[in-house]
């Protein structure tokens, strides 16, 4: 059990994966225009993702290597269908409101990277508490941002008027808002060098890609084909030289046969 | 012909994918530090995003709605784009080294670019037939890529500028893009 609460506060506090990981920054900007948007999402996904570290979990030992990652993106694929249906069903104004992002959270970093460090490697019931606290944490995230561009764009929180009519900044509702505002957070984050993966004290990840998704310049991806370009050469090279030594082997036989002879 | 330049317009200005439906955000902050590798970036896009729109058009129209059974077209969607970047990478490398060399280390990064499948799912939802989807696929990468090279150039320009020391990084580069979606506001009533 104690493992399990451990999980908990990795996810929500210790690894955060909006203010300490910055994962998934596309949703984080888009749908953080009012107060219950964000959270939806954040629930929406955290949904997703307890899911799919489950069966991911469940299935570790099935799925072969080679094709895991197609594997774990039909997994999230058929989980987001699911809860894209149940949200049409039961809460469409919901659905409405976060439109496209919601099949999109198939894309989103978080899932495939849970799947990828976590999932892969655990039993189901740490993975499950593994998605549960990353799950919250990015609605806690998601949450915290948009209460803050609500109350500054529209003068709500949750609906609830606090600022007069008169005193709103309409443009942090719109789209340039929610670079402002994760600008300013970086920013304090700097600030107070609190641990994010802007100012490098984030945790580091074990991602193939990096899996920083807002310091990504390709190099990690560039690496990765030099590092097998390399090892292809290397094993290209190899082969050849078994091929060289077996002939020069055969040649050393047959000469020694042909001395024999005479 | 009017209406496939409004729909080219409409992506790439009005809803521009980046500044206005915040899709493909990673490579946008992260490959945008020199205007070359953001130009490499935007090419690899602009070829991937039209090819997948075509594909992904045709597998709706062709083989979903036939069979009734739209609800799947997540999964089949990402499955489709996920095969064409692989496909498209073994062809280039094969077939046209030279721009396997320019194009190639950015398409394995294109794969789970939520842009990608956005544009896809785009289409679908506004109904686009499959003409019209490659055009709203050509114009959502031209807008990608507009403003890929614009943030790149700025970056550049702004290197050796004196930022205050907490802004340094990743939170001038978000001021930036906020106020290139300002400016890309003003596009709203183009059409």
């Amino acid at each position: 059990m104690n493992k399990c609460m451990e999980r908990l506060y990795n996810g929500i506090i210790k690894e955060n994966p909006t203010f300490v990981l910055m994962l998934g920054m596309c949703p984080t900007l888009a749908t953080t225009t009012t107060a219950v948007n964000g959270m939806g999402m954040g629930l929406t996904t955290t949904a997703v993702l307890v899911f799919s570290n489950l069966i991911i979990s469940c299935l570790r030992k099935i799925i072969p290597d080679r094709v895991r990652i197609p594997a774990y993106i039909v997994i999230v694929a058929s989980l987001v269908t699911i809860v894209q249906l149940l949200l049409q069903a039961f809460i469409p104004s919901l659905n409405e409101s976060l439109g496209i992002f919601i099949p999109l959270i198939v894309v989103n970093c978080i899932i495939l990277g849970r799947a990828e460090t976590y999932a892969a490697k655990n039993g189901p019931v740490e993975s499950a508490f593994d998605g549960i606290g990353m799950g919250l944490g990015f609605t806690l995230g998601l949450t915290c941002i948009a209460v803050f561009r609500e109350l500054l764009g529209a003068g709500t929180v949750f609906g609830v008027t606090v600022i007069p009519e008169a005193y709103k900044i309409t443009i942090f509702g719109l789209a340039p808002g929610a670079f402002f505002v994760l600008a300013g957070l970086t920013a304090l984050q700097n600030k107070f060098k609190m641990p994010s993966a802007t100012n490098g004290a984030g945790g580091e990840s074990v991602l193939a890609c990096g899996g920083n998704c807002s310091r990504c310049s390709g190099s990690a991806c560039m690496a990765n084909h030099a590092t097998l370009e390399t090892r292809r050469l290397q094993a290209e090279e190899d082969a050849l030289a078994a091929k060289k030594a077996a002939v020069a082997q055969k040649q050393a036989e047959l000469s020694a046969k042909l001395d024999k002879k005479d | 012909m009017k209406e496939l330049i409004l729909v080219i317009v409409g992506a790439a200005l009005v809803n521009n994918i980046i500044l206005s439906q915040f899709q493909g955000l990673c490579p946008f902050l992260g490959v945008s530090k020199k205007t070359d590798t953001a130009a490499g970036m935007g090419a690899a896009v602009i070829f991937v995003i039209t090819l997948a729109s075509f594909v992904t058009s045709i597998i709706y129209k062709l083989v979903l709605v036939p069979l009734d059974i739209t609800y799947l077209q997540t999964i089949a969607f990402i499955l489709v784009i996920a095969a064409l970047v692989q496909f498209v990478e073994m062809f280039l490398k094969k077939s046209m080294p030279s721009l396997y060399q320019a194009l190639g280390v950015f398409l394995p990064l294109i794969t789970t670019n939520c842009a990608v499948l956005g544009a896809a799912l785009t289409n679908v939802q506004k109904e686009y037939n499959i003409l019209f989807s490659v055009f709203n696929g050509l114009g959502t990468a031209i807008g990608f890529t507009l403003a890929i090279v614009l943030l790149a150039s700025i970056r550049e320009s702004i290197e050796d500028n004196d930022i205050p020391v907490n802004f340094k990084g990743s939170p001038i580069v978000l001021i930036t893009s906020g106020l290139m979606a300002i400016a890309f506001m003003g596009f709203a009533g183009l059409i």
